[in-house]
């Protein structure tokens, strides 16, 4: 088969793993002869019609697999076409992709083929090929392979900035009826003593002089949940997140709405997961990541799901009137990063300013601070609000349809609330 | 009112700046203008000339100005607003008169232009990291890189560093419509602007490249808003991938039809792609 070809199976089945990071790994610079280089903060490189960012050359070596797990586009059941790519293609193609910079590196996962091992060591040796025979000094991210051995995923942690393992659904139940291989135990299991290493690595490097970069995946562990393919609500799926960042602390949790796919088992639910439903999630981990909110303040026992029409932080606010209205001028960091429509750079910026100047009504919008969402909660200098108790609040506050459509501008791996 | 001329370089506005603030001239008294190229730079002051009175206590000041300034009139600097000049003396002027945290009240007006003006070329500088697309050229002397980039901002000096830094064992040149910069594998040279001409039309890697963006889009998720928010159009047309957008968000609905057909399910069910605006 062309490679051509090859490429057009590969990064097809590749691209139903949401993961486009490339940041996180800072001041690598490839040796004399070498080539490459990582940024604190990766590099999107293009951005295709779905809305998601082209950084890495994200292919699968194979789309061949043993398992059937029923999400899955590859799995052995599915009838869909299937390719196989060589180590030295593979390298190739990163090589030639990252000279012209189309991209920031590589990610490279795969389908499981004949065993665990099998399969982990032949992504590794793209990975070692890559650094040790050709210098590359870019990005690689892997995806470790539940069930590989310490071994192998010690020396894939060797190469690569990043590993991920996918738990893909919330809880053993559900992956008992979907993807009856994969084990909860197993993963968490890996991503623990992955962590550890992790941690060795890094006190290793600060032991060093100069300003080493960690010796094992410096650019940490990552996870994938599909939503809307099981009946989880949010509430399950934000607990485990919370479990995922305080247990084996993963860098980022990434959310996949369940989307048809081509030659679908039966089993799935008939419905596409609302996008909608992805993006609340996204906002709501990024409440707990950077807003000091605990996965339980989010949702209810009543109400397990996340508001579709609200952003998380505004239904919690509503939700908790007798925490307002705040002081723009007088409040603690920790009250103003729960304040609707202020977004930690705002913040940031407030607590400096406010040292010598009292802080308007304009400045806010200056700021570009959404008043219409935070001044139902906020005391300025020249304003006080009066509707915290209204009925019609939810309404005032609440985006008009037309600002609904933000999210599409927002994309839901980054950007502020 | 005082004509300043000076080259059109953070370099060049310190310089010009410097003697005027020391001799306590006030902005409003003044009126930058950065040489252009056909006219020749007039080295800081002007045709108005500076008295040479000895520093006084507005010198002295002059030398307490926060890194910060630095920073942010490095950055504003490579802006294309033709009023950056005025207002970086303008806040130079108030961090020296008696308003040194001034730097801080990101909500001032004036600050808060200047911040914005980082922020732009901060951010085109990133997109010229991230859109740059090399062409491989055979040489004599093996390959050289040459890419064609249009900037908003006049940016290159800013964002080559980069490109020397990544591409080190590379020969490569960028060329843009704003000056050129070039790496022969061991130094940077920054050159006068070029057309487009001078730039490859095309790369044998580019069918594979296409094929990999084509293949990457998940035509059951189109959000139109959400890529040209983060690649505007005035980018497309030196992204070689670009050319094929139309296509594929116009094949988008019939490319879902069909999943569900295979998955047997409703037709009903599937999510129509998403209508963008445009």
């Amino acid at each position: 088969m062309e490679i051509a070809a090859k490429l057009a199976i590969l990064a097809d089945a590749a691209k139903y793993d949401a993961s486009c990071a490339s940041s996180g790994a800072k001041g690598r610079r490839a040796g004399p002869g070498g080539i490459g280089s990582t940024e604190g903060t990766g590099i999107c490189h293009s951005y295709t019609p779905d809305g998601r960012c082209v950084s890495l050359l994200k292919i699968l070596l194979t789309n061949v697999c043993v398992y059937d797990c029923a999400y899955c586009i590859n799995r052995r059941s599915s009838d869909v076409r299937r390719a196989r790519f060589t180590v030295d293609e593979v390298v190739s193609l990163t090589l030639d992709f990252y000279r012209r910079n189309y991209i920031e590196g590589l990610f490279l996962s795969s389908g499981i083929i004949r065993d665990p091992d099998y399969t982990m060591e032949q992504l590794a040796a793209v990975a070692r090929t890559l650094r040790r025979d050709h210098g590359f000094a870019g990005y690689i991210h892997l995806k470790a392979i539940p069930g590989a051995s310490p071994e192998l995923l010690d020396e894939a942690g060797r190469w690569a900035d990043r590993l991920s393992l996918n738990v893909e659904l919330p809880t053993q139940e559900n992956l008992d009826r979907l993807a009856p291989e994969k084990k909860l135990v197993q993963i968490t299991g890996a991503m623990g003593r992955m962590r550890e290493r992790i941690h060795e690595a890094k006190e290793d490097a600060a032991a060093k002089p100069g300003r080493a970069l960690p010796a094992f995946a410096p650019a940490g562990q990552s996870t994938q949940m599909i939503v809307g393919a099981t009946d989880a609500p949010d509430a399950t799926l934000l607990a485990t997140a919370s479990e995922l960042y305080a247990g084996p602390e993963l860098r980022r949790v990434y959310y996949s709405a369940f989307s048809p796919i081509p030659h679908a088992a039966g089993h799935l639910p008939a419905r596409p997961a609302p996008l909608v439903r992805e993006h609340r999630l996204y906002q709501a981990d990024w409440l707990m990541r950077f807003y000091g909110f605990a996965a339980g303040e989010l949702t209810t026992p009543e109400r397990p799901n996340l508001d579709l029409s609200l952003d998380p932080k505004l239904s919690w606010a509503l939700g908790n009137r007798g925490r307002f209205p705040v002081d723009v001028n007088r409040a603690s960091k920790e009250e103003l990063l729960r304040v609707p429509g202020l977004g930690t750079r705002n913040v940031k910026r407030i607590l400096a300013a406010r040292r010598w100047h009292r802080i308007r009504t304009d400045d806010l919008a200056r700021l570009k601070v959404p008043l219409r969402r935070a001044l139902p909660f906020l005391v300025t200098a020249d304003h006080t609000p009066t509707l915290l108790d209204a009925a019609g609040l939810r309404e005032r506050a609440a985006p008009s349809r037309a600002q609904t459509d933000l999210f599409d501008l927002a994309t839901a791996a980054h950007g502020e609330l | 009112m005082r004509r300043v001329v000076f080259p059109p370089t953070f370099g060049g506005w310190r310089a010009a700046a410097r003697p005027l603030l020391e001799a306590g001239i006030p902005p409003a008294d003044l009126l930058f203008e950065a040489a252009s190229d056909e006219q020749p730079a007039l080295h800081g002051l002007g045709d108005g000339a500076v008295p040479a009175a000895p520093p006084g206590e507005a010198a002295r000041a002059a030398f307490r100005v926060p890194r910060r300034f630095f920073e942010l009139a490095e950055a504003a600097a490579c802006h294309a607003d033709g009023e950056r000049w005025g207002l970086l003396y303008r806040v130079l002027w108030r961090l020296t008169h008696g308003e040194p945290h001034l730097l801080e009240v990101a909500v001032d007006p004036e600050v808060h232009r200047l911040l914005r003006m980082e922020k732009a070329v901060r951010r085109e500088v990133h997109k010229m990291h991230a859109f740059v697309r090399f062409r491989a050229v055979a040489a004599d002397d093996g390959e050289h890189y040459v890419a064609w980039f249009e900037p908003a901002h006049p940016v290159v000096e800013r964002a080559a560093p980069f490109f020397a830094e990544r591409f080190a064992s590379m020969r490569w040149s960028i060329l843009t419509p704003l000056g050129c910069a070039h790496w022969d594998g061991a130094s940077l040279a920054i050159t006068p602007a070029l057309p487009r001409a001078a730039a490859p039309g095309a790369d044998e890697l580019e069918p594979l490249w296409r094929t990999y963006y084509a293949s990457t889009f998940n035509p059951a998720r189109v959000r139109t808003n959400a890529m040209r928010a983060e690649m505007p159009m005035r980018y497309w047309r030196n992204l070689p991938e670009a050319a094929q957008i139309g296509e594929l968000v116009r094949g988008a609905p019939a490319r879902v039809r069909r999943m569900v057909e295979n998955a047997g399910l409703p037709p009903e069910l599937a999510r129509p792609p998403r209508r963008s605006a445009d």
